[in-house]
C-alpha cells in the first residue's frame, strides 16, 4: 500500500463532503434538468402536439420517400496538388502581436481545418497552445469585416484608396499604432509608407506588456532587448509571478524547455527544481515544487531580499531593503547559488525597477550565456508603455492629424482605452486594419480589413537569427486586403506584398551573400520548412552596467512589507490571454486550467476572505461583489480560489468585450479599465485603493471542476517526491491486491474474461503526469480534430459539456476538512496535480458489456469503438464507465438556432468549413467519447498498406499528443518493440495478449483495483522536494 | 370396379413420371458434350480464364449477373455456346432466338466480347465450366437448399417454372378426380336402400359457402395470412428505404460509359484519377475530358459538334463546373476509401460497380447496404502477397485451413468504417 496519506480534492465542496456534492458525484447525469428551453410546467403544449403530429406524419411517409438528388461537382480544371479527400500540409506561422508559433496547417480540398506545431522550428519545436489550435476557427468567422468601409459604408478598394490617400497626405502628423511587429518586411513596408508620407511615427504597445524587461535591459545592459530564456538548461528555476508555462511571453517555447528538465527515468533522475512566489495561483505556480503565496506589494521586496541573500554569498555589495520574511526564499537562494550557471530567475512584474534587480540576480548567477541570452535577443515584446501613454495624451490634445491602428485594439486593451475611445474622434483621419470588428475599429472612420493570417503572406523574425514565413492556405474569403499591401498602396507603391516580401528576402539573405545558389530553390525550401536560421547574426552577451541602487531605492518606496489592504492582481487566462481571440467559442468553453471555469471572468479570492465575509461557494453558485479600484467600480462574481495569497484578489484580462462579435460580446468584465499607466509602465498589480464589497446578488459560474468525479475511489492520481523516487522507483505507487481463496493477487491476475488477442497492433497511450503542465492545448486540439460540439454556458452549468479529453485538476492537502478553519488551512496553499483524462480504451470495458444494442464494441487493435449510428441513447455505458469519460448529446448541437451563438463551427455555412470531413458530426441522442483518433490510425494504416510496408513508430499520432507542448502524451503500438511507448513502459516480451506486463515502476493504471485493464498508462508525478517534505 | 382402377391409375402414373422427372432434373439432368475434355490440365487452364474474364458476372452453379453455366453444352449446341462466348452481341443481332431470349431474360445486360480467346481457350473454359469445382457446387446447392432461397440450385430455372406448372396441373386433376369419386359414391349410396333417413340426410347435406366464410377457423386463417403479408411487405419496404439499387438518374451530359470504357476501352483510372489516391474516385474534371475532346467533337466521325459535347465546351470555356448527379450515395456515417479497395485489395471496379463498360447510362449496380459490404468482407481474401504490412498476420494465420480473409483481421469491426 502506498504511504501517501494526502487527501485529493477537485473543489472545496468535495473537501468538505458537502451533501449536495455527494449527491451529484454519485450520479453520472444531473437530475431533473429541463430538456426544453421554455414550457416550464412540463405539460405538452399545442406546439408539442404539432411536433408529434409532424413526427408521425414523417414516419408514415418515410417508406414512400425517395432519397434526395445529390450532386457531384468536379473542378473545371483540377489543381494538380489538390486531390479530394487527401490532406495537404503547409508550413506557416501563427502570430498575434508578439505571440508566436511556427505551425503546419492541414488543408482539405483547399480549406484549412487543423493547425499543428512545426517540429522544424527551433523555438516552438512542434508545440502549440490552446490559442494557436483554435485560431483556425477565427478564419471562418462569418462576422469578419466583409470589405473596406468609410464611415460605416461599404466601398470598393479603388475608391477607398483614392479617398484615404488624399486625406492622409494632407493630414499632417501620422501615427501608426501597433502591437509588437515581428515581421521585418512589414517594418520595411511601414518605413516605405513613412518615407512617402513624411512625419510618420510608429508607436508600439502590447496588451500584456513586458515593457519592464526591455526597459530594465536598457538600464542594466544598455540594450533595450528582451532576453531569450532557456528553461531546459536550468537546474533551479525561481519565478516571481511569471506564468511562463501559461501566459508569459512565449509559453509554448518555455513549456517545451521546462518539460525537458522535468523528464526523469531510473537511468537519469536529474530534474530541475522550481520555486514560485506569486499572488494568484497560476498554471506555472501549480507546477512548481515549492510555491509561496505572497502579496503583490511584497513582490518587489522579495526580489530585493533574494538579491541581498545572493550578494552576501557572492561577496558583492548588498542594497538597502526593508526586511521581509518570505517562506522558501532563503532555500531558493541557497540552491540558486549552488547551481550557478544553471540557475534562472524570472519575474512577471512589469515594473522596470524590479526587472533591473532580476537582471542583477541573473548576473550574479552567471545566467547570461547559459540559461538566458541577451545576444540572442527575443523580439516577442517591443511595446513602449511610456510612449503609448503619451500618445493618448497627444491624441486628446488634438495635435495628431491621422492615426492608423495596425491590427491592434487599444480602446479595449490599453489601460487608458476609455480616454482613447473619445480621443480618436479628435484626429482628422482614423484608420483601422483589423480583420474583425473590435472596440477600436468601431470608433474609426476608415476600415481597411486585413486578411486572416491563414490568408496572408508574411515573414517573421522572432529571435535574433531565427526567421519564419507564413503563406496563404486559402484564397481570401472576404473582400479584404493584406494590411502591408494597403500601406504600400497608400504610399503610392503598387507592388503586391508578396513580391515586396520576396524582394526583401532576396536583398537581405541573397545579395548580402548569406545564402548562395538559386534564389527560387532557397525560397521554396524556406517556404517548405517554414523556418530559416541565420547562424552569424547577433553579437556577444553585453556587459552589465552594474548599478542597481537607484532601482533598489525605488522598490523600497513603492513596495511595502506590511500592507493590510486588499490588493488586486490582474492576470491573463491561459485560454483567453489578452482577449484578442476572445470571440472564439472553443477558447471560451475550454475550462481554465486552474479554476476550471468557462465562459467568464471573476474575482479570485482566498478561502480566508470567503470565511471572513461569510461567502460559501458551491459548484459555481456564488455572489456578486462590487470591486472598486481608485474610484472605478465594477460588479463582478467571486470565485474562491485555493492558493490565492491572503489579502489579494485576482481578475483576468480578456473579458468585458463590447464589440467582439456574437460569442464574446458581453461576457465578463473588462480588467484593462482598472489598470494604471501613470508611472510610465502599465502596472498589473494594484496595491492600493482596492475595495471589494459583497452584494446579495447571486451568480453562477460555469465551473467543470466537480463534474465527472470518481465515487469515493482514491489512488486516481499517484505521486511521490524525487528523494523517495531515487530510493525506490515505485515510490508513490499504489499496488492493489485482490483476495481470492486465501491468497492476495494482483487484480489483473483474476479475471472473468478470456481476454482479447491483438495480433497486429495494440494501440496505447502513455501519459507522464510529471510532464503535463495542464495547459489545455490537447483539449482544444481534440475539439478541432473530432468535431466536438460547443454547448454554451448554460449547458456547462447543466453538467453537459462535450469535451472528449478533460484535464482533471486535483488539489491535495495533508488532511480533509470539516470546519471552516480546517478548510482555510487546506486551501491556503495546496499542491496541484493535473491528469489528462479521456476514454481509457479498457480491455475489459464495462461500457461494452452493458450496451443493449452493441453500439460500443472492442476492436482487434485494442480500441473501444463507439458506433453512433447504432446507438439508441440508453446511456447505460456512461453510467457504467468508472472514468466518466462518455458524453451524451442531449441536444442536436449542429444546425440548431439555439446553439448558433456558441457552436459556430457546426451552425453556419462558413463555420462548417472547419469541420474535419473524416469525423461524423454527432446528432441528438447518441453517446460519444474519445476514439483514440481512429480516423488517423486508419489513415496511417492505409498509407503503410499502399506502400506495402510496416507502420513506423511516430507516423500515426493522436491529436492531443501532437499538440502537447511538453510531450506528456506518447501514443504508439504496444505490440511494436521499436515504438517509444513500448520502450517507455518497458513491456515484458512481445506478446499479442491484451494484458501487457509492464516493467516501468512509475507506470500505473487509474483504478487498477477494478481491473478494467485500460490501454492508457499514467506515469507517477514526481515532485522535486526533499524527502522529509513529502 | 374397372372404372375406379382406371381413375386411380392416372395419378399413380403421373406421380411416377414426376418422380422420374425430379431425379433426372435434379441429379443428372444433362449429359455433357463429349467434345469437352475432362482432363485436369484443360480444367485448370479454363479456371484461369474463367477467373480473369467471367467470374465477375458468372458462377458455375448459381444464377448471378448472368446464368449458371454448368450444363451449357448439354443445353445448347457446342458451336452456339462457342459463338456466344466469343461475341454474344453478334449472335443476338443475327436474330438467333435462343440468344435473344437469354439476352432479354438477363435485363439486356451486354456480355463483353471475348474475341481474343482462341478456340482452344474456349474449349478449356468449357471444360472448367462442366467439370471444375464440383465440390463447390455441392456445398452451394446445399446452402441454397437449407436457406430455402429460390434461384435454382442444380436445376436451371426454366425447368423449375415448368415443374411448377405441371404440379399445379396435377393438383387440379386430383381435385377433379376426387370430386368425381364423391359424386359416384353419393349416387351409389343413394341407390342403396339399407340406409335410414338420418344417414341419407348426412349423405345429401350441402356444404354452405356462407357458413364456411363465417366460421371462426376461416377468419383466423385469413386474418393471419393477411397480417403476415402486410408485415412482410412493411419490413421489406423499411429495409428498402434508402436503397437505390438500379438508380440511373439522367445526367446533365448524356455521357456513355459503354462508348468510352466499352468500345474505346479507356482505362477507368484515366478519368477517375482519385481511385488509387484517396477516398473519392473523383468525377473527372472538365480538363480531363478536354484532353481528348479538344479534337474529338462528334461521335463516330460525324460532321459538326455533337450537342452533348457542346455542353462540355460550354462548361470548359465559361469555367462553369458540370453538375453531375451522384449515382452512388453512401450515408455520411460510413467511411469508404477507394484506394484501400483498389490499391491494397486489388478489387476490380466491376466487382462493385457492375458491367460499367456496358452501361449507356450509369446505374447503381450493387445494393450498397451494410449487409452487402459485410458479405464481401466475410468472403474476400486479403491480397497479402508481397505486402509487408500483412506479414505478421499471415504468419499468425498460417495454422488455419482457411485463407486469410478481411474478416480475420478486423474487417467486420464497427470503427473500420464508422467514426
Amino acid at each position: 500500500m502506498r504511504d501517501n496519506k494526502k487527501t485529493y480534492w477537485k473543489g472545496l465542496e468535495q473537501l468538505t463532503n458537502d451533501p449536495e456534492f455527494v449527491k451529484h458525484a454519485d450520479k453520472e447525469f444531473a437530475e431533473n434538468l429541463p430538456l426544453h428551453k421554455s414550457n416550464e410546467d412540463g405539460s405538452a403544449s399545442r406546439r408539442d402536439f404539432l411536433k408529434m403530429m409532424g413526427f408521425s406524419l414523417a414516419a408514415a411517409s418515410l417508406a414512400a420517400c425517395e432519397a434526395p438528388v445529390r450532386k457531384a461537382i468536379p473542378y473545371v480544371t483540377k489543381p494538380v496538388d489538390i486531390d479530394p479527400s487527401v490532406p495537404n500540409y503547409y508550413a506557416s506561422t501563427f502570430v498575434s502581436g508578439g505571440d508566436y508559433a511556427s505551425v503546419v496547417v492541414k488543408t482539405r480540398e483547399g480549406r484549412p481545418i487543423k493547425i499543428d506545431g512545426n517540429t522544424l522550428s527551433p523555438i516552438t519545436q512542434g508545440g502549440t497552445s490552446a490559442i494557436v489550435e483554435s485560431s483556425v476557427l477565427s478564419l471562418y468567422d462569418k462576422q469578419r469585416i466583409s470589405g473596406p468601409h468609410i464611415n460605416g459604408e461599404k466601398v470598393t478598394w479603388p475608391n477607398f484608396d483614392v479617398d484615404l490617400s488624399s486625406k492622409l497626405s494632407s493630414a499632417g502628423t501620422v501615427k501608426i499604432v501597433t502591437n509588437t511587429i515581428l515581421s521585418p518586411s512589414t517594418e520595411k513596408a511601414l518605413a516605405a509608407f513613412a518615407e512617402t508620407m513624411g512625419n510618420v511615427e510608429v508607436v508600439t504597445y502590447d496588451p500584456i506588456s513586458n515593457y519592464g524587461i526591455t526597459k530594465a535591459s536598457e538600464t542594466y545592459y544598455g540594450v533595450g532587448v528582451l532576453p531569450s530564456y532557456y528553461f531546459d538548461k536550468a537546474s533551479v528555476i525561481v519565478s516571481f509571478g511569471a506564468d511562463f508555462l501559461g501566459t508569459w511571453i512565449s509559453p509554448i517555447e518555455y513549456s517545451k524547455q521546462y518539460s525537458k528538465g522535468r523528464k526523469i527515468s531510473k537511468e537519469n533522475s536529474n530534474m530541475s527544481r522550481h520555486f514560485q512566489f506569486e499572488s494568484n495561483l497560476s498554471l506555472t505556480g501549480a507546477n512548481a515544487d515549492y510555491r509561496t503565496p505572497i502579496r503583490a506589494s511584497q513582490s518587489g521586496l522579495a526580489v530585493l531580499a533574494l538579491y541581498n541573500l545572493l550578494a552576501r554569498k557572492a561577496g558583492a555589495a548588498t542594497v538597502n531593503a526593508p526586511a521581509i520574511e518570505i517562506n522558501h526564499l532563503s532555500k531558493a537562494a541557497d540552491e540558486l547559488w549552488a547551481n550557478q550557471g544553471s540557475a534562472l530567475v524570472v519575474s512577471g512584474s512589469n515594473d522596470p525597477n524590479v526587472q533591473v534587480v532580476i537582471h542583477a540576480i541573473n548576473d550574479l548567477l552567471q545566467s547570461a550565456g547559459n540559461t538566458l541570452s541577451l545576444a540572442q535577443a527575443a523580439h516577442f515584446r517591443k511595446g513602449d508603455d511610456a510612449r503609448m501613454n503619451q500618445l493618448v495624451t497627444e491624441l486628446n490634445g488634438g495635435s495628431i492629424g491621422a492615426v492608423i491602428f495596425y491590427n491592434c485594439n487599444p480602446v479595449y486593451d490599453f489601460a487608458r482605452g476609455t480616454e482613447l475611445a473619445e480621443a480618436i474622434a479628435k484626429a482628422r483621419v482614423s484608420v483601422s486594419t483589423s480583420e474583425a470588428m473590435n472596440e477600436t475599429a468601431a470608433k474609426v472612420q476608415y476600415l481597411a480589413p486585413d486578411h486572416h493570417f491563414l490568408e496572408s503572406w508574411n515573414d517573421f523574425n522572432p529571435k535574433v537569427g531565427e526567421y519564419s514565413l507564413s503563406q496563404p492556405t486559402i484564397s481570401p474569403l472576404f473582400d479584404t486586403r493584406q494590411a502591408q499591401e494597403s500601406m504600400l498602396k497608400w504610399a503610392g507603391v503598387s507592388t503586391p506584398y508578396y513580391d515586396f516580401l520576396q524582394a526583401n528576402w532576396r536583398e537581405t539573405f541573397f545579395t548580402s551573400g548569406e545564402v548562395s545558389g538559386d534564389f527560387q530553390q532557397f525560397w521554396d525550401e524556406c517556404l517548405h520548412n517554414g523556418v530559416f536560421h541565420v547562424s552569424n547574426e547577433g553579437l556577444g552577451e553585453p556587459a552589465s552596467l552594474g548599478d542597481i541602487s537607484a532601482s533598489a531605492a525605488a522598490i523600497g518606496t513603492s513596495y511595502r512589507g506590511d500592507n493590510t489592504g486588499t490588493e488586486l492582481v490582474v492576470y491573463a487566462k491561459v485560454g483567453i490571454g489578452s482577449g484578442a481571440h476572445a470571440n472564439n467559442p472553443w477558447l471560451q468553453e475550454m475550462p481554465d486550467p486552474i479554476s476550471k471555469a468557462t465562459w467568464d471572468n471573476y474575482l479570485t479570492v482566498s478561502q480566508k476572505w470567503a470565511n471572513d465575509n461569510g461567502l460559501k461557494m458551491f459548484e459555481g453558485a456564488t455572489k456578486l461583489a462590487n470591486l472598486t479600484v481608485n474610484g472605478k467600480s465594477i460588479s463582478v462574481p467571486i470565485l474562491v480560489q485555493p492558493g490565492q495569497a491572503d489579502g489579494t484578489v485576482g481578475l483576468a484580462l480578456g473579458y468585458g468585450r463590447t464589440d467582439a462579435g456574437r460569442v464574446a460580446s458581453g461576457l465578463g468584465v473588462n480588467a484593462y479599465a482598472l489598470l494604471d499607466s501613470s508611472k510610465g509602465f502599465v502596472n498589473y498589480d494594484v496595491t492600493e485603493g482596492v475595495t471589494v464589497e459583497l452584494t446579495g446578488d447571486s451568480y453562477k459560474i460555469a465551473q467543470t471542476q466537480t463534474h465527472q468525479t470518481y465515487m469515493d475511489r482514491n489512488f486516481v492520481v499517484q505521486e511521490s517526491t524525487l528523494g523517495e523516487y531515487k530510493k525506490d522507483a515505485s515510490a508513490g505507487r499504489y499496488h492493489p491486491k485482490v483476495y481470492k481463496e486465501g491468497e492476495f493477487f494482483k487484480p489483473s491476475k483474476i479475471s472473468l474474461w478470456a481476454g482479447h488477442k491483438y495480433s497486429q497492433h495494440h494501440w496505447g497511450l502513455a501519459i507522464d503526469l510529471n510532464s503535463c503542465t495542464g495547459c489545455g492545448a490537447c483539449t482544444v486540439a481534440c475539439q478541432v480534430e473530432n468535431n466536438v460540439a460547443v454547448v454554451g454556458k448554460q449547458e456547462v452549468l447543466n453538467r453537459r459539456e462535450m469535451a472528449w479529453i478533460r484535464i482533471d485538476r486535483y488539489y491535495s492537502s495533508p488532511t480533509g476538512a470539516t470546519s471552516n478553519k480546517e478548510l482555510e488551512q487546506a486551501a491556503d496553499n495546496p499542491e496541484v496535480i493535473f491528469q489528462p483524462m479521456m476514454c481509457q480504451h479498457c480491455n475489459n470495458a464495462p461500457c461494452e458489456t452493458v450496451c443493449p444494442v452493441v453500439a460500443t464494441t472492442h476492436s482487434s487493435e485494442g480500441l473501444n469503438q463507439m458506433t453512433y449510428n447504432r446507438c439508441i441513447g440508453t446511456r447505460y455505458c456512461a453510467n457504467n464507465c468508472p472514468y466518466k469519460v462518455r458524453r451524451f448529446n442531449w441536444f442536436k448541437y449542429h444546425d440548431n438556432q439555439d446553439f448558433a451563438g456558441y457552436n459556430v463551427a457546426q451552425n453556419d455555412d462558413m463555420g462548417k468549413m472547419v469541420l474535419n470531413p473524416d469525423v461524423t458530426v454527432r446528432s441528438r441522442g447518441v453517446m460519444e467519447k474519445c476514439s483514440m483518433c481512429v480516423q488517423r490510425i486508419q489513415a496511417g494504416k492505409l498509407t503503410a498498406k499502399k506502400e506495402r510496408r510496416k507502420i513506423q513508430d511516430g507516423e500515426i499520432n493522436v491529436a492531443c499528443a501532437v499538440a502537447c507542448p511538453s510531450e506528456a502524451l506518447v501514443f504508439g503500438d504496444m505490440n511494436d518493440p521499436e515504438s517509444k511507448v513500448y520502450q517507455m513502459l518497458k513491456i515484458q516480451e512481445n506478446t499479442d495478449s491484451a494484458f501487457k506486463e509492464v516493467n516501468e515502476e512509475r507506470a500505473f493504471h487509474v483504478l487498477e483495483e477494478i481491473n478494467v485493464s485500460p490501454n492508457i498508462w499514467y506515469f507517477t508525478k514526481i515532485r522535486n522536494k526533499d524527502i522529509n517534505e513529502a | 370396379m374397372s372404372i375406379k382402377r382406371s381413375f386411380l391409375g392416372v395419378p399413380i402414373h403421373l406421380g411416377t413420371l414426376l418422380l422420374a422427372f425430379f431425379l433426372v432434373g435434379g441429379v443428372d439432368a444433362y449429359a455433357v458434350n463429349p467434345d469437352v475434355s475432362d482432363s485436369e490440365d484443360a480444367i485448370q487452364a479454363g479456371q484461369a480464364l474463367f477467373n480473369a474474364n467471367c467470374k465477375t458476372c458468372h458462377k458455375l452453379d448459381q444464377r448471378y449477373t448472368g446464368p449458371a453455366l454448368r450444363g451449357v453444352t448439354e443445353r445448347r449446341e457446342l458451336d452456339w455456346a462457342k459463338q456466344f462466348i466469343v461475341n454474344s452481341q453478334l449472335l443476338i443481332q443475327s436474330g438467333d432466338a435462343a440468344a435473344v431470349a437469354l439476352y432479354r431474360e438477363y435485363n439486356n445486360i451486354v456480355m463483353p466480347s471475348h474475341d481474343f480467346l482462341s478456340d482452344g481457350d474456349v474449349m478449356n473454359l468449357l471444360s472448367y465450366i462442366e467439370y471444375g469445382d464440383t465440390a463447390e457446387a455441392a456445398t452451394e446447392a446445399g446452402a441454397v437448399g437449407e436457406g430455402g432461397a429460390t434461384g435454382g440450385g442444380g436445376v436451371p430455372s426454366e425447368y423449375l417454372t415448368i415443374m411448377l406448372v405441371v404440379l399445379v396441373f396435377v393438383l387440379l386433376l386430383i381435385l377433379v378426380v376426387l370430386g368425381l369419386i364423391v359424386s359416384v359414391l353419393t349416387k351409389y349410396m343413394n341407390s342403396s336402400d339399407k340406409l335410414d333417413d338420418e344417414d341419407k340426410a348426412f349423405i345429401n347435406q350441402k356444404g354452405s359457402v356462407k357458413k364456411l366464410l363465417t366460421s371462426d377457423g376461416f377468419i383466423v386463417i385469413v386474418t393471419t395470412i393477411v397480417l403476415a403479408l402486410v408485415v412482410k411487405t412493411a419490413i421489406d419496404g423499411i429495409y428498402g428505404v434508402g436503397i437505390q439499387q438500379g438508380y440511373a438518374p439522367a445526367q446533365p451530359i448524356a455521357y456513355s460509359h459503354q462508348l468510352h470504357a466499352g468500345q474505346y476501352e479507356i482505362q477507368c483510372q484515366y478519368c477517375h484519377t482519385g481511385v488509387e489516391i484517396g477516398k473519392s474516385a473523383n468525377i473527372p474534371s472538365a480538363n480531363i475530358c478536354m484532353n481528348c475532346h479538344m479534337h474529338i467533337q462528334n461521335v463516330g466521325g460525324q460532321e459538326g459538334i455533337s450537342p452533348e459535347i457542346a455542353k462540355l465546351y460550354d462548361a470548359y470555356d465559361n469555367n462553369r463546373p458540370i453538375e453531375w448527379v451522384r449515382v452512388h450515395n453512401l450515408p455520411d456515417l460510413a467511411y469508404f476509401n477507394h484506394s484501400q479497395h483498389v490499391v491494397v485489395g486489388g478489387i476490380e471496379c466491376q466487382t462493385c460497380h457492375g458491367p460499367i463498360e456496358e452501361m449507356e447510362v450509369v446505374y447503381q449496380h450493387s445494393a450498397l447496404t451494410m449487409g452487402w459490404c459485410i458479405d464481401c468482407h466475410r468472403n474476400t481474401e486479403i491480397a497479402s502477397q508481397g505486402n509487408e504490412y500483412y506479414d505478421k498476420l499471415v504468419l499468425l494465420h498460417a495454422d488455419s485451413k482457411d485463407a486469410l480473409k478481411v474478416k480475420d483481421i478486423g474487417g467486420l469491426e464497427c470503427a473500420k468504417c464508422h467514426y
